[in-house]
């Protein structure tokens, strides 16, 4: 009896913490979303699947905004992820080999991953101003990092590079250490030249690696609202406001709760679709 | 800074709101709070302590607190506690600690916050104070007096109000061969300056497509060109009115003339105000502490000048505000109240922090007159453009906003960009009609 109980008991503390804070928000969520919700109104109306038909009524409060904010997230996803995908792993494999000074340069770039997001963003803020900032000052130019689209997406995307690209880096590099050395030495020995031991040794040993660095990576960029909430703040007009920036604006500024829930729960849908499509990717190409 | 950061408040308050449970407001009958006392002219029942919060985390906190040890120093059965957080936290935990019987019984709030706070029952109506004290709109400048209102009843007691300037640099006047003395304060005027100043190699008006600090300008010329964000009872957006767009084109034609560079960062216009680099910035009248500590900079305020047919300018105004609580004890309330007209009395005092006081009588008093930058933006006070008292009007006015910003960036037409933002109003303005009831 005793023996069987054993496994659940070591679960449940996770269990618990996961049912307080995963399980229950999610529901939670769910449940705000069919609700006109406002947590100071003392009513707080069914309204079944309204918050949801909005998002897709072309004249309704919302449409035109979410939308947008859908585009925004979008184009930092795209254009964020294979950055972050490649970058990293060229970093790893530099950092990997052995070099004088190799620690100091594994820490400096993973350095600006230590740093809060308010940190960064006010830093690149004062960098990137149009007319008083270092770098246009650096170059003798005038581009509107902050305030003019593409300049405003090349910021943010630069910048949560440059941010982030550190933390992948160490995940790429635990991965390199695990690939057997016999592996390339049998390679080195069969005749492969640097690129076929990189294209048919470190890439298959690193599959695991790079599904896991691939779907946290889209997630995050599909989840990023520090950045252009504190670099951009959103500039010009809207087009840089990203869906969680407009569901915290929303949800949090004007207390509609009830649609910022529709919204989370209709985004978190979308990115389930994009992790199980990166997962068939994934699988097809081992089989 | 304090202002800009009150404009999230009512956000961060949903956050504060779940952590204390969600059941909803109280349904408290609106008038609990109306039957204790004689309405503060004196109080005269067993000790009461009073808990206060405010959102004066600068300089004029410690002014505010001097005022308070003042009072209760002279008041034996009255204890007034002060707790002080940052405006967003504030505005934030307010509503959550009221649910749950934790509020305090006294708040210093933003006149534009009454409307939404009183709408959710987390304030109590305060006319009985008003009567008692005599007070009236004689006492006040008549809108930051009419402010208070919401639904016919009065919310808040004002202390302050806040309005924008005209920050210049002297020395950049100088190089231009402009009167430092003389801040330019019409159309024709400004115009001349800033021609001057183009002269001499300066962009003499940095225009910010944010809310700080462009955004309230256009705020202010809006209403200067006989315009108005709202109908007059605030069921339709006007700011895509003749006026608007005349006033948002005429701030669009400096970033085009080349008076303000393109793709202001914000706080950059403030910046270069400061470094030398900007003779121009419509600003509040908070900032003026932040400049006294610039002793390098030569810089004047003035009244912000009439572009349009009239006089009017963006402002804000602390009011005091008594909490509704959940069971009502007549004793806290009246000496509430006592409290309230005691700190009223006493705005002069309360000046010294940078503010305009509210109150007539301490606008003509002599040591009022000696504080030179109060005094000079306190011109102003007639001409003060409030937000009209509706729940929720600070989402729309920031679509206003979104639309300036798109509109100085050059993204829109002026035109365009505010014919699209009033799209968007009226939609929330119905919404928000639905959701409080009215």
């Amino acid at each position: 009896m005793r023996a069987r109980a054993t496994p659940y008991l070591f679960l449940l503390p996770y269990l618990l913490l996961f049912g307080v804070f995963g399980l229950l928000p999610i529901v939670l969520g769910g449940w705000l979303s069919l609700h006109q919700w406002d947590f100071q109104l003392p009513n707080k109306p069914f309204v079944g699947l309204d918050n949801y038909q909005e998002l897709f009524t072309p004249d309704s409060l919302v449409y035109g905004d979410w939308w947008e904010s859908v585009r925004a997230t979008a184009v930092f996803t795209v254009a964020s992820v294979p950055l972050l995908v490649a970058l990293p792993l060229g970093m790893a494999l530099l950092l990997n080999r052995s070099f004088p000074g190799r620690t100091f340069f594994r820490a400096v770039y993973f350095a600006p991953y230590v740093l809060g997001v308010a940190v960064i963003g006010l830093l690149w803020r004062f960098l990137l101003d149009a007319n008083l900032g270092l770098v246009n000052h650096l170059f003798g130019i005038g581009t509107p990092w902050l305030t003019g689209t593409p300049w405003a997406w090349v910021s943010l995307v630069g910048v949560t590079v440059w941010w982030t690209c550190g933390f992948n880096a160490v995940i790429y590099l635990a991965g390199l250490q695990d690939i057997p050395r016999e592996l390339y030495e049998a390679a080195t020995v069969d005749g492969a030249t640097a690129w076929e031991r990189f294209r048919h040794v470190t890439l298959p040993g690193l599959r695991p690696v790079l599904l896991f660095v691939i779907t946290t990576t889209i997630l995050a960029s599909a989840n990023m609202f520090g950045q252009s909430y504190l670099i951009t703040q959103g500039a010009p007009g809207n087009e840089t406001r990203t869906v969680v920036s407009y569901m915290v604006e929303l949800g949090l500024a004007r207390n509609d709760a009830g649609r910022a829930a529709a919204m989370s729960v209709t985004l978190a849908l979308l990115l389930a679709l994009v992790s199980a499509a990166n997962f068939r990717i994934f699988r097809y190409r081992e089989e | 800074m304090s202002t800009r950061r009150h404009f999230l408040a009512l956000g961060l308050g949903a956050a504060g709101a779940t952590a204390l449970g969600l059941a909803g407001c109280g349904d408290d009958d609106d008038s609990a709070g109306t039957a204790a006392g004689n309405g503060g002219k004196d109080y005269t029942g067993p000790k009461v302590t009073l808990n206060l919060w405010n959102g004066f985390t600068g300089g004029d906190g410690d002014i505010f607190k001097k005022l308070v040890d003042t009072f209760n120093g002279e008041h034996a059965n009255i204890a007034v506690t002060v707790a002080t957080y940052r405006w967003e936290d504030y505005y934030a935990k307010l509503p959550g600690a009221v649910t749950s019987g934790n509020g305090p019984d006294v708040a210093v709030m933003h006149m534009d916050m009454l409307a939404t706070f009183a709408a959710r029952k987390v304030i109590a109506p305060v006319d009985d104070v008003a009567t008692a004290l005599g007070l009236s709109e004689n006492d006040f400048a008549p809108t930051v007096w009419k402010g208070g209102l919401y639904k016919d009843k009065r919310y808040g007691i004002p202390l302050d109000m806040h309005p924008v300037g005209l920050y210049y640099n002297k020395a950049l006047f100088q190089r231009a061969g402009l009167d430092p003395a003389k801040p330019p304060q019409d159309r024709a005027e400004m115009e001349a300056a800033l021609a001057a100043l183009k002269g001499a190699g300066i962009q003499g008006f940095w225009i910010s497509p944010f809310q700080f600090t462009g955004g309230m300008t256009a705020y202010s010329l809006v209403y200067q060109f006989g315009g108005a964000l709202y109908n007059a009872d605030a069921t339709k957006a006007t700011f895509n009115s003749d006026a608007a767009v005349e006033a948002v084109s005429w701030l669009r034609k400096l970033v085009t003339d080349g008076h303000s560079p393109a793709d202001v960062g914000q706080d950059a216009d403030y910046l270069a105000l400061k470094a030398g680099q900007n003779a121009f910035n419509v600003n509040g009248i908070w900032q003026v502490n932040d400049l006294k500590k610039s002793p390098e900079v030569q810089w004047g305020v003035a009244p912000v000048p009439q572009i349009g047919s009239k006089r009017a300018v963006w402002a804000n105004s602390h009011n005091f505000a008594i909490v509704q609580q959940k069971r009502t004890d007549a004793n806290k309330v009246a000496g509430a109240k006592v409290f309230i007209n005691w700190l009223s009395q006493h705005s002069l005092d309360w000046a010294a922090g940078g503010q305009v006081p509210a109150r007539r009588s301490v606008l003509e008093d002599p040591k009022f007159i000696a504080l030179t930058e109060a005094k000079a933006l306190s011109a102003e006070l007639p001409d003060a453009a409030f937000p009209p008292a509706t729940p929720g009007i600070g989402d729309v006015t920031n679509l206003f906003y979104t639309a300036f910003n798109e509109a100085i960036l050059g993204k829109k037409p002026p035109k365009q960009a505010l014919d699209d933002g009033v799209a968007k109003a009226d939609k929330l303005l119905e919404d928000n009609r639905k959701k409080y009831g009215d």
